[in-house]
């Protein structure tokens, strides 16, 4: 077994493994389940100085090679990059859970899905193969479910677990559809190999739903409008969940499958469009909504989705300059908002609230986490010496240096400018100004609680100053990677520039409408007004008409009268049956058969029909069984004329049988009832009558086919030389089809012991 | 005869809708009863009715030869016929032991179990 397999199976192993361990153990080693993460960070950082400089490294191991689907597994600069991510971000979120949920009821099961979840992740980002690539996406998007719903107690909660797996299954199955297109199209599911098809990616006629299945997904997964909505709603998830999955990680597995694909669609000009409209349109969209939140969270969450907009949008600018420009901006964002979402987790688990208008002057408490998120908020904003100013940079370069320079710099600007301000909101303002009335003390956290989301920020603050570090380890190999041109070197001092000026604008632009524009629940309720006609509302709604539609079908078809269900397939196959018979008619009656006919024939025929109408009208029960016998003979009859003499023994002895039972157990059963009122009996008189009409014709019409009577050949050549019998129809029994009859004896004597428990069955009192 | 049994086989199939559509288990047992003649009379005509030359190898002779009735649907309505007995039986008794314990013999009566609410 290759090590990468086993590395990113540990993950899933361990989750198990801890809900082996149980409960009450794992409260006593919690501190060992920190191990995790950190040692998946240095394995993976080993291979940094390796894929660096643009090595790759395969593994692979067979799972289902006749499908060509297999745990191809390859790490190269872009895998690397987001393997740090989550092992890194996983680190601190594992560790600073351990005091964030202290003493928490279910904290074992916690653990459990954010490893099987970062097993899910890292898989998604190292594998090679398509398939394998789609079932760590769908388990991300089932251990999301089981995180945003960890307070199972919640209704919302519970509520929003379940918009947010609907949303991104439905972006699953899509990635799936995306998935089978492709590899039918290039003939295999790796995904390196499919380079070498670049005409199915821009030339082929299904280049079009390829495009449509793959922004589905990454749309779905990385919440760009209108599939935004899932994620504000699962900031229902404790904080850790949210900083990990919610704004670090998952909702970067879309991006992660656009860059993925970037070079695959380089030559398709709609790939570069779509992503253009949609990521400008998201992050417009969501940065504005971040002026009207109330909850921190909230504010996290509609910047979150700004930020990916953000990505996208760089993306689809799709020059070197702005994929540099994405790369940098994952960094960015991942460290300044892993660190504002902890700020945030920490202030609502020292004062027990998120609400920004009743939070203030925490920085007399709470210093050292004041600081920390000052500097989230400084790397947030893009003010040098951060990380976030050379990301910034980069996003302004990018614009100006493409087709629509004007229009596309200020859409950015104006993104940035709320984007400012949602990091002061969350990073400052519960900090700055004086203590609310309500808050009279805050207890000091445990060193963690702060510890965490200031190395982040510090680390932002680290790589703004020495942008080389990234720039040597990741940038230029990912660059080059996926894109034809070749990347800048990253620099945080440029000069006196256009650029700078566009900055200075964004800065003090988010300042000022950070210093007068209110935050307030007045202006979150103006802004809910909106909701009927949010993409939100219409989702949920056309959702719920399926629920509801669903519901009626299963009422009407699936409503627990046998006769309802009987009556639906019958009235169907009459339908059938009839349409045939009036489309193409071919019945003909031939005189000559008729006058074939024998008065014993005549005979038996009649008193077919009387017997069966006698059993079908009859009031008595026992008249109905004597009529059903006295029409089992007649069948005898039948089988007796036309050379069917093991029939008729059969029949004869059967019939007897069946009649005798029947009265012998049938004998005190209450009065045989006529239950039905005259409208239905007239309704299935019609739906009797109309079938056995329909099939008598169509049996008419078969018999003018002359059979097919090679297997009768067979059996009829064969019967003595192979089996040395003389009766055909007893040796295709026993012989031929022995097995057949074998397996008939079986099924008799289960019914047999059925029979014998039924009638030896002695009920308790209270099962009467 | 060919025409007038498979208005036979018809009549057959409508007694045993009909039946099938009444709400009393005993008639729904004979309904499946009437209803199975209807489908071994159909099988058997399928094969070709043929008079007075059963599929039987002549004593002196290790072929049949000429027209002789067709023995594949026979083997099939004979395993039929067991089979159907065996059904029958099963369920004459389950009746018995249903109409016990609820006293009742209304299928109705008797769809708790796949009700949804």
């Amino acid at each position: 077994m290759s090590t990468l397999l086993f590395v990113i199976l540990s993950s899933f192993l361990f989750g198990l493994l801890l809900f082996a361990i149980g409960q009450k153990s794992f409260r006593r080693i919690t501190w060992f389940a920190s191990l995790l993460p950190v040692s998946l960070f240095f394995y993976f950082l080993s291979y940094l100085t390796g894929t660096s400089t643009g090595e790759v490294f395969d593994s692979s191991i067979e799972w289902v090679p006749s499908l060509d689907i297999n745990f191809d597994f390859r790490i190269d600069g872009l895998a690397t990059l987001f393997t740090l991510l989550i092992t890194g971000i996983g680190s601190l979120v594992f560790i600073y859970t351990i005091k964030y949920l202290k003493g928490h009821r279910h904290l074992m099961r916690f653990y459990a899905y954010l490893s099987i979840f970062m097993g899910a992740m890292l898989g998604l980002v190292t594998a090679n193969n398509l398939i394998t690539l789609f079932i760590f996406w769908e388990l991300t998007s089932i251990s999301s479910f089981f995180l945003i719903g960890f307070n199972n107690t919640d209704r919302s909660s519970r509520k929003s677990a379940i918009t947010a797996l609907s949303i991104t299954g439905l972006g699953g199955l899509s990635l799936l559809a995306f998935a089978v297109l492709l590899g039918t199209l290039t003939g295999t599911y790796t995904i390196s190999e499919m380079l070498q098809h670049p005409a199915v990616f821009s030339e082929h006629p299904y280049s079009t739903y390829l495009l449509i299945f793959l922004f589905l997904a990454a749309f779905t997964k990385s919440a760009q409008f209108p599939f935004h909505f899932w994620l504000p709603g699962a900031m229902k998830a404790p904080t850790p969940v949210s900083t990990y999955l919610h704004s670090a990680t998952m909702v970067k597995a879309g991006i992660y499958l656009l860059l993925r694909f970037s070079p695959h669609f380089s030559m398709n000009e709609y790939f570069h469009l779509i992503l253009l409209v949609f990521g400008g349109f998201t992050m417009l969209y969501a940065a504005f909504h971040t002026l009207f939140r109330t909850d921190l969270k909230g504010i996290l969450a509609y910047s979150t989705i700004g930020a990916l907009g953000i990505i996208v949008f760089l993306l689809g600018i799709g020059t070197a300059l702005s994929i540099t420009a994405a790369i940098v901006f994952i960094i960015v964002h991942a460290l300044y908002k892993a660190s504002l979402f902890l700020v945030t987790g920490t202030i609502d688990h020292q004062t027990g609230t998120r609400d920004i208008t009743k939070l203030g002057g925490l920085r007399k408490f709470l210093l050292p986490l004041s600081i920390a998120g000052l500097l989230a908020a400084i790397s947030s904003a893009g003010i040098p010496p951060s990380i976030g100013f050379l990301g910034k940079d980069l996003i302004y370069e990018s614009t100006l240096h493409s087709p629509y320079s004007s229009l596309l710099t200020t859409t950015a600007v104006i993104t940035n400018i709320f984007m400012v301000f949602a990091g002061f909101a969350v990073g400052w303002k519960p900090f700055a100004g004086q203590v609310p009335s309500t808050i009279e003390t805050v207890k000091k956290p445990h060193f963690i609680l702060w510890l965490a989301p200031l190395m982040l920020a510090v680390t932002g603050i680290i790589f703004g100053i020495f942008p080389g570090i990234i720039d040597h380890l990741f940038v230029t190999g990912i660059t080059d990677q996926l894109s034809s041109g070749t990347a800048p070197h990253l620099k945080l001092w440029h000069g006196f520039t256009f650029i700078l000026v566009l900055s200075a604008i964004t800065i003090a632009g988010g300042l000022l409408i950070y210093k007068f524009w209110k935050i307030s629940h007045k202006k979150e309720r103006a802004i809910h007004r909106l909701e009927n006609i949010s993409p939100k509302n219409i989702l949920l709604q056309t959702a719920n008409y399926f629920e509801q539609f669903a519901y009626f079908l299963t009422r009407v078809f699936q409503n627990g009268y046998l006769r309802r269900y009987v009556m639906i397939l019958l009235v169907l196959l009459t339908i059938v049956f009839g349409v045939h018979i009036f489309i193409n008619p071919r019945i003909f009656l031939s005189l000559k058969e008729i006058r074939g006919l024998e008065i014993s024939e005549i005979v038996v025929c009649l008193i077919m029909v009387l017997s069966i109408l006698y059993t079908v009208f009859t009031k008595s029960r026992l008249s109905a069984i004597a009529g059903m016998g006295v029409l089992g003979y007649s069948m005898c009859f039948i089988f007796l004329f036309y050379s069917a003499p093991d029939l008729a023994m059969t029949q004869f002895s059967i019939d007897t049988l069946t009649v005798i039972l029947f009265v012998l157990v049938l004998y005190r059963l209450p009065k045989y009832l006529k239950l039905s009122n005259s409208t239905n009996r007239i309704r299935d008189g019609i739906i009797a009558t109309s079938f056995g009409t329909f099939l008598a014709f169509t049996i008419i019409e078969i018999m003018n086919e002359t059979p097919l009577k090679t297997t009768t050949a067979f059996y009829a050549e064969n019967a003595y030389e192979l089996a040395k019998g003389k009766n055909i129809v007893n040796v295709i029994l026993v012989d031929f089809r022995g097995f057949d009859t074998m397996i008939e004896i079986t099924v008799l004597s289960i019914a047999a012991i059925g029979v014998f428990a039924l009638l030896k069955l002695y009920l308790k009192k209270h099962e009467k | 005869m060919e025409i007038l049994l498979a208005i036979m086989t018809g009549i057959l199939y409508a007694a045993g809708i009909y039946l099938i559509l009444r709400r009393s288990l005993v008639k729904l047992i004979i309904g499946i009863v009437v209803l199975g003649n209807g489908v071994n009379l159909l099988i058997f005509l399928m094969g070709g009715l043929v008079k007075g030359q059963p599929p039987i190898i002549p004593k002196d002779s290790h072929h049949i030869e000429g027209i002789f009735a067709d023995p594949v649907p026979q083997a099939l309505i004979l395993t039929a016929i067991v089979i159907s007995f065996g059904l029958q039986s099963f369920a004459i008794v389950l009746i018995k032991r249903a109409y016990k314990v609820l006293q009742t013999d209304d299928i109705d009566a008797m769809n708790k179990t796949d009700d949804i609410e």
